[in-house]
């Protein structure tokens, strides 16, 4: 595993991409084929499946370091990493194993069918044959949650070079549900095979959000407006009479619709949409709260699938009759998209709907109107663009919204991670009800580093309690919380729950007392919930 | 009545009325080094080592009051006796001694247990009451020998200069800047100094401690001079418009912070190089063992946590709030333009 520590080392040493993309080809150059193959599927978080709990490592770390439980707890609350923090406090310091990446994941997977007592054996003899950089690698591959500072896109890239593939094709070979323990190396990356093709979706385009005046983007009459709707990006394929669904996060979710299935019979073989699953009921969309109900939970009930009713609502459409249809322009695509979908039954497949749009002034104020049509916004798409990978600047925009916004009262504050452990950079905000503050919002991130210095030093000098990592202080600094949406909650004390929450801007200029109310979050509720 | 009490000055002696590392101005500061939040301006009178004196000049002025003494070399105030004992910390760091009618206290300010090489290196004192700081006291602070840390540092430096790079590797300007200097290898290139660490560095060859060679980085020295060589800046130079004067160059900070990987990466430079003048989580607990003190008191750092770690260890600790700071500066925190450590 030697040279795959060396490689995260240096992926963790370097912010320049070019760098980035040349270790790891030289990195792919010398590695075998399976240790290349697993290298793939962990930058492209594909892991094996946890096999030890975290509680049990957490315990076990402790002893080994000779450490009481909660100086263990402590010290990985400040670390921020469970991994890490083991690495770090445990006494070996020496390397003295030769294992590679494949041999030390096989390691982990046979830890799974075996008592715990065996998993301890096994595991505090890894920690002691490992040094500390080895140590974490080790304890990623065991507890993941890994973020290596290194995008899929530039593994492919890498991987690309080193394969002597094109990158679009690996991509599209690389996206999809295979993983490292049933698959090889030539038949992922360097076969031509089209039969295990079939499920695979292409690679979502995602826009950017329109910087400074929209008049900017030129002629009106170049581009296409649709609302941006607030659901689940998906791809649904149809391929050889069988459906697949695609998240935007990569993730095969065809169980979890299955509304879709009657696609199968209203769509033709070779089609591929892209588009939004919306809660939507009655011929009108649904908040996406509707949709986290479903979404979070293991099966799709009945009962679900009544309360939660869903939608494709098609945008885009990448394959027809078995064509690729990226290079097409949008409005050719378009035109095949609007063909298909009015001659076909199924009444869980719409067209995102396009906007009647003669100059930017009117669509101005038709993007006020979006929260009514439960939409975040506005899509902007220029006719003649194709469809391209990834986001990429220029021909998609999105163009949401302003947030809502409260004024809420600062009661609890948390210390941050690593760099921040000292500074206390997590807080939870209060409205008034009556005389009393009712927690509605967390929030950290808003503040720039000055502001957060000075936010701490008032929490230093205001504690009026301590529990855990956690201080209430005096009830005195108002910020704005900005955030997407609003909806009803039992977990909260508030009884609403706030979609990203995140601070707006600190209101120095206003005293506590005049932050908002429960009511004035209820009123919210009402218009938006 | 307790032989040292923390006011809301400092660390105060009643008996003797002097107070050690003040942070509010008084008539007697015994200072413990001369890092900007152990000396602070405005006191009366200063009582230092011999070799923080002239940096505590350098740094509020040649009008202070000032007085210094050799380690080991003791002064009676009221019948409380004052001495001065290495620290290990920087050049011219001291622990304080106070003893009065028999009873001892030692306030430590900052220390680290490992000889760098340089300053003198930490010496263990008996005593009843040991004032600890604890910057790095979690466990997962745990220091390599600093001739790993320079063996990796003069490996980066090579490399930089083998691909025609400039390095540029941030410090302290007093203590870590110095310690960088003297630990690397000057024989692999020139090295050059931040303004702010060359003056500090004339003020130390100035008391005749040697140092070696540093030309220090001005306007007029060509971009391509700067090639292969090794420049050590405070971290507060980084991102600035100073930088612009070097060709391609590599950034590295060195700082106990860097013992993480999450400071390591947030800071944005291509190296994180774990070396810190402060003691580690076995070097605080070995310090603490080898007083034979009957009470800790614990000043700053990750104070409860590691009070309550002594506390359960059978080693009877409390915790006084100061407003002392760690290495904070060297990852963007502190306070500001002033560097303390
Ligand atoms: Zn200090
Ligand atoms: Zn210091």
């Amino acid at each position: 595993m030697k040279d795959f520590v060396r490689l995260f080392n240096q992926l963790d040493q370097t912010t320049k991409t070019n760098r980035k993309v040349a270790v790891l080809k030289s990195y792919f150059d010398a590695a075998n084929d399976m240790d290349k193959l697993w290298t793939i599927a962990i930058l492209s978080h594909r892991r094996p499946k946890r096999s030890v709990r975290t509680a049990l490592l957490r315990e076990w770390a402790a002893a080994e370091a000779n450490l009481p439980v909660w100086l263990f707890e402590e010290s990985y609350h400040i670390v921020g990493d469970l991994a890490e923090t083991i690495a770090l406090v445990h006494p070996n310091l020496e390397s003295k194993n030769d294992k590679s990446l494949t041999e030390w994941i096989q390691f982990i997977i046979d830890l799974k069918p075996l008592s715990d007592e065996e998993q301890k054996k096994k595991v505090r003899w890894a920690w002691n044959q490992l040094d500390e950089r080895e140590r974490f690698v080790f304890n990623k591959l065991l507890t993941g949650g890994w973020r290596v500072g290194l995008s899929q896109k530039l593994m492919t890239r890498a991987l690309a070079l080193h394969a002597e593939v094109e990158e679009n094709t690996l991509t599209h070979r690389l996206m999809g549900d295979w993983r490292a323990e049933t698959s090889n190396y030539h038949d992922l990356v360097e076969a031509t095979n089209a039969a295990d093709q079939l499920s695979k979706p292409y690679p979502f385009y995602l826009a950017y959000a329109v910087e400074g005046e929209v008049q900017e983007l030129g002629n009106v009459e170049d581009w296409q407006a649709e609302w941006k709707w607030d659901g689940i990006r998906g791809q649904i394929i149809i391929r050889n009479n069988e459906l697949f669904v695609w998240s935007r996060g990569e993730e095969l979710v065809t169980d979890k619709f299955p509304e879709f299935q009657e696609l199968v019979e209203a769509l033709p073989n070779g089609t591929v949409l892209d588009g939004e699953i919306i809660p939507f009921q009655d011929g009108k969309p649904l908040s996406f709260a509707t949709m986290q109900t479903r979404i979070s939970r293991k099966n799709v009930s009945k009962a679900i699938l009544k309360s939660a009713p869903i939608v494709m609502i098609a945008y885009d459409i990448l394959e027809f009759e078995g064509q690729d249809l990226r290079e097409t322009s949008m409005a050719d695509r378009r035109k095949i998209l609007e063909n298909l979908v009015q001659n076909q039954e199924s009444e869980k497949l719409l067209i995102s709907e396009v906007l009647e749009l003669n100059s930017w002034e009117k669509l101005i104020e038709v993007r006020t109107k979006s929260r009514e049509n439960n939409a975040e916004g506005l899509m902007l798409k220029r006719k003649e663009s194709t469809y391209k990978i990834g986001r990429k600047k220029g021909d998609w925009w999105k163009w949401k919204v302003d947030p809502l916004t409260i004024d809420a009262v600062m009661i609890y504050a948390m210390r941050g991670h690593g760099r921040r452990a000292n500074l206390y950079t997590d807080y939870t905000f209060a409205v008034w009800d009556g005389e009393k503050l009712v927690p509605c919002a967390k929030a950290y991130s808003g503040l720039t580093d000055k502001e957060i210095k000075r936010v701490d030093s008032f929490v230093k000098k205001n504690t009026v309690d301590k529990f855990g990592p956690v201080r209430s202080v005096t009830p005195e600094l108002v910020f704005e919380i900005a955030f997407e949406g609003i909806a009803k909650s039992s977990r909260h004390k508030s009884g609403v729950a706030l979609r990203f929450p995140r601070i707006h801007r600190w209101r120095e200029d206003k005293p506590a007392g005049e932050a908002n109310t429960m009511a004035d979050l209820n009123k919210l509720l009402a218009e938006f919930g | 009545m307790p032989l040292l009490q923390f006011t809301e000055k400092g660390i105060y002696c009643k008996q003797a009325n002097v107070y050690i590392d003040p942070w509010k101005p008084v008539d007697y500061a015994i200072i413990t080094h001369a890092h900007a939040d152990h000396s602070r301006w405005g006191n009366k009178f200063y009582l230092s080592h011999h070799l923080s004196k002239p940096i505590i000049q350098h740094r509020l002025g040649q009008d202070i009051s000032i007085e210094s003494m050799e380690y080991g070399e003791s002064r009676t105030i009221n019948g409380v006796h004052f001495s001065f004992h290495p620290a290990g910390h920087i050049i011219g760091s001291a622990q304080v001694r106070v003893e009065y009618k028999g009873e001892v206290w030692v306030a430590s300010g900052d220390y680290k247990l490992e000889n760098d090489g340089f300053c003198a290196p930490f010496e263990s004192v008996k005593c009843n009451v040991f004032i600890t700081e604890c910057t790095f006291g979690l466990p997962v602070f745990k220091w390599k020998p600093q001739e790993e840390v320079f063996a990796a540092i003069n490996a980066w430096w090579r490399q930089n200069k083998a691909d025609g790079k400039a390095t540029v590797l941030t410090g302290y300007s007093l203590g870590k800047a110095q310690r960088i200097l003297q630990g690397v290898d000057p024989s692999i290139g020139k090295i050059y100094t931040h303004g702010a660490i060359e003056k500090t560095n004339e003020v130390i060859r100035n008391m005749g401690v040697k140092l070696n060679d540093t030309i220090y980085v001005t306007p007029e020295i060509q971009k391509k001079e700067y090639e292969g060589s090794l420049i050590i800046a405070p971290p507060a130079a980084l991102g600035t418009s100073w930088q612009k004067k070097f060709p391609a160059f590599e950034v590295g900070i060195a700082s106990g912070w860097m013992n993480m990987r999450g400071p390591r990466r947030r800071q944005s430079v291509d190296r994180g190089f774990v070396l810190s003048d402060h003691a580690d989580f076995e070097s605080l607990n070995i310090a603490i063992n080898a007083t034979g003190c009957e009470k800790v008191i614990v000043t700053h750092g990750y104070t409860n946590i590691f009070s309550k770690w002594l506390n359960e260890n059978g080693i009877d600790s409390q915790v006084e709030s100061t407003e002392f700071e760690g290495e904070l500066a060297e990852v963007g925190q502190g306070k500001g333009e002033k560097e303390s450590e």
